[in-house]
């Protein structure tokens, strides 16, 4: 509790070095809950796709029920296709509805006639897309297959190349925040050097002098890791809305407010790891 | 209780601060080093506190190898010796309250026992309504009594004060005087650097005399030392001995009637 104490004590009085030492470390946590919240979105997202029937084939107007019941009945036959859902004109109109509903404007236009029925069919390996779309493109009765193993391609391949980005980010960001904490720690030692000198000669031991400047690492970080935290938590919050608006039907929204506090542990976590190891390397640097 | 033997001291610079510096003090014992400044009175101090290493000999305080002491050891040796530095080496950012705790905050005393401890060792030195005042708020006398108590706050077997009496007056001298003697009669052993020989000529305490980091005189030197200084030395090391024997019983008389008139004042 002493050494928290003088700590704090360290801390106000040096209030510009503890600003930029917290401002760094602030940031740092931002663009980690940032990338935290995009990584896990995007995944939810591939998920979904991934797991949503794959291939969509829409019939035309004239197809008969009988002649669709055989293709279907075909379908299930075969070893590569999970499962197939029909969907008839009165189903469609109804998901549409459903998706709609909130804007009468569209529902008005809409009737169950020119809405297409169609087979849903999911497959059991990704792979097996190409050849199962294939085959219901040549049926007769089919008037257009839509495929989404581009769609999940496309966002799995931007959900990698951000999780590059972000770990890059995050990583280099950690870098810079650990060199500027080392130099402010420096900094404070140096100021203090007299102090420490004197507290040596009257029989100080070298921890004695060094927890409460590992403290204080530990306090930046801790305190950066929650102002980024809160930050970005608010944000997210509050464009809730608007986001679930944009990805109508994936469930990702309303987030579970689990997620945050597990995010904010995290987050604390690291931030201890940080400003512990930057404070310990400045005293071990600078403290000899 | 401290033991140096045939210690020196060589600098960087190639000259030496001390040289065959041997020293022996019981416990209990009040002890004036007394020199030009230069002398190596300091250097001593240092040295005992392991601020620094002799170049040769050995140094050996209560049952302590301070040469040879592992570094993770320094700490307990340095809470065994209370040290009034000669720059004092207070605190200024702290109050003379958060100065005199430094040192229980070091050996972890709780916080209750030791502003205790401190506000005791506080009104010891006669400074307990100046407590919360910063250094800077204080008189040369003062200061040095704060640095004093910071000394005596973990009850030290041994005190080492180092120009306690530097820049004061005579009278503010006395008083410093007269609270390290008190101390000592407590049983704490006192080795005081001084050059104010007033001071020295009229106590009749142990009296080592440094010259260019050379013992020159030791008013209680063992038989060993004095065949090693030679005969003329001795002889007149004797003679001065024995006049000071005459003039000490005068001056203690005077010393305790001033010290008496001070009393009668406050």
């Amino acid at each position: 509790m002493r050494h928290v104490k003088n700590s704090w004590k360290n801390i106000r009085r040096s209030p510009y070095q503890a600003f930029a030492a917290i401002m760094i470390m602030t940031l740092t946590f931002l663009t980690i809950s940032f990338f935290t919240f995009l990584l896990l979105g995007s995944s939810k997202i591939v998920n979904f796709f991934e797991s949503k029937p794959q291939v969509t084939a829409f019939f035309k107007n004239e197809a008969k029920q009988a002649d669709i019941d055989s293709l279907k009945a075909g379908l299930e036959a075969s070893s590569k296709v999970a499962s197939v859902k029909f969907v008839s004109k009165d189903e469609a109109l109804s998901i549409y509805k459903e998706q709609n509903k909130n804007d009468p404007l569209l529902l008005d236009l809409v009737t169950a006639d020119i809405l297409p029925s169609s087979l849903e069919i999911s497959a059991e390996k990704i792979e097996d897309l190409t050849s199962i779309s294939e085959s219901l493109k040549s049926s007769p009765l089919v008037s257009e297959v839509i495929f989404q193993k581009d769609v999940v391609a496309t966002l799995t391949s931007w959900t990698s190349a951000l999780r590059t980005i972000g770990i890059v980010l995050v990583v280099v960001l950690s870098l810079v925040s650990v060199f500027i904490m080392v130099t402010i720690i420096g900094i404070k030692i140096s100021q203090r050097k007299e102090d420490i000198e004197i507290m040596k000669l009257i029989g100080a031991t070298s921890w004695h002098i060094r927890w409460p400047f590992i403290y204080e690492g530990v306090f930046y970080g801790v305190a950066g890791a929650f102002i980024g935290w809160l930050f970005s938590s608010a944000v997210l919050l509050y464009s809730t809305p608007f986001l679930s608006s944009f990805l109508k039907g994936i469930p990702i929204f309303p987030i579970p407010y689990l997620f945050f506090v597990i995010l904010l542990g995290i987050e604390v976590l690291i931030a201890v790891i940080l400003g512990a190891f930057s404070s310990f390397m400045a005293v071990l640097r600078y403290l000899k | 209780m401290i033991k140096l033997d045939n210690v020196s001291k060589k600098f960087g610079t190639g000259v030496f601060g001390l040289s065959d510096i041997t020293i022996d003090v019981d416990k209990g014992e009040f002890l004036f080093l007394v020199g030009p400044s230069g002398s190596g009175k300091t250097t001593i101090f240092r040295l005992l506190i392991r601020d620094t290493l002799p170049t040769e000999g050995t140094i050996v305080i209560e049952d302590w190898d301070v040469v040879k002491l592992p570094k993770s050891q320094i700490p307990h040796l340095r809470k065994k010796i209370g040290v009034v530095f000669q720059d004092l080496k207070l605190l200024m950012d702290r109050t003379v309250f958060e100065n005199i705790m430094l040192p229980l905050e070091v050996v972890g005393i709780k916080i209750e026992e030791a502003s205790q401890k401190a506000e005791d060792v506080l009104a010891q030195v006669g400074l307990l309504e100046h407590k919360e005042k910063f250094p800077i708020q204080l008189s040369g006398g003062e200061l040095q009594r704060a640095a004093i108590a910071r000394a005596l706050v973990l009850s030290p077997d041994i005190i080492l004060a180092d120009e306690a009496t530097g820049n004061l007056d005579m009278a503010t001298s006395w008083e410093i005087i007269k609270l390290l003697s008190d101390i000592n009669e407590k049983g704490t052993t006192v080795v005081m650097a001084t050059h104010n020989l007033d001071i020295v000529k009229n106590l009749s305490k142990r009296v080592i005399e440094l010259e260019k980091g050379r013992i020159t005189k030791d008013s209680k030197s063992p038989k060993s030392e004095q065949k090693k200084n030679g005969g003329k030395d001795i002889d007149k090391e004797e003679q001065k001995k024995d006049k000071k024997e005459e003039e000490k019983p005068v001056d203690k008389d005077k010393e305790d009637k001033s010290e008496d008139k001070k009393e009668e004042k406050k």
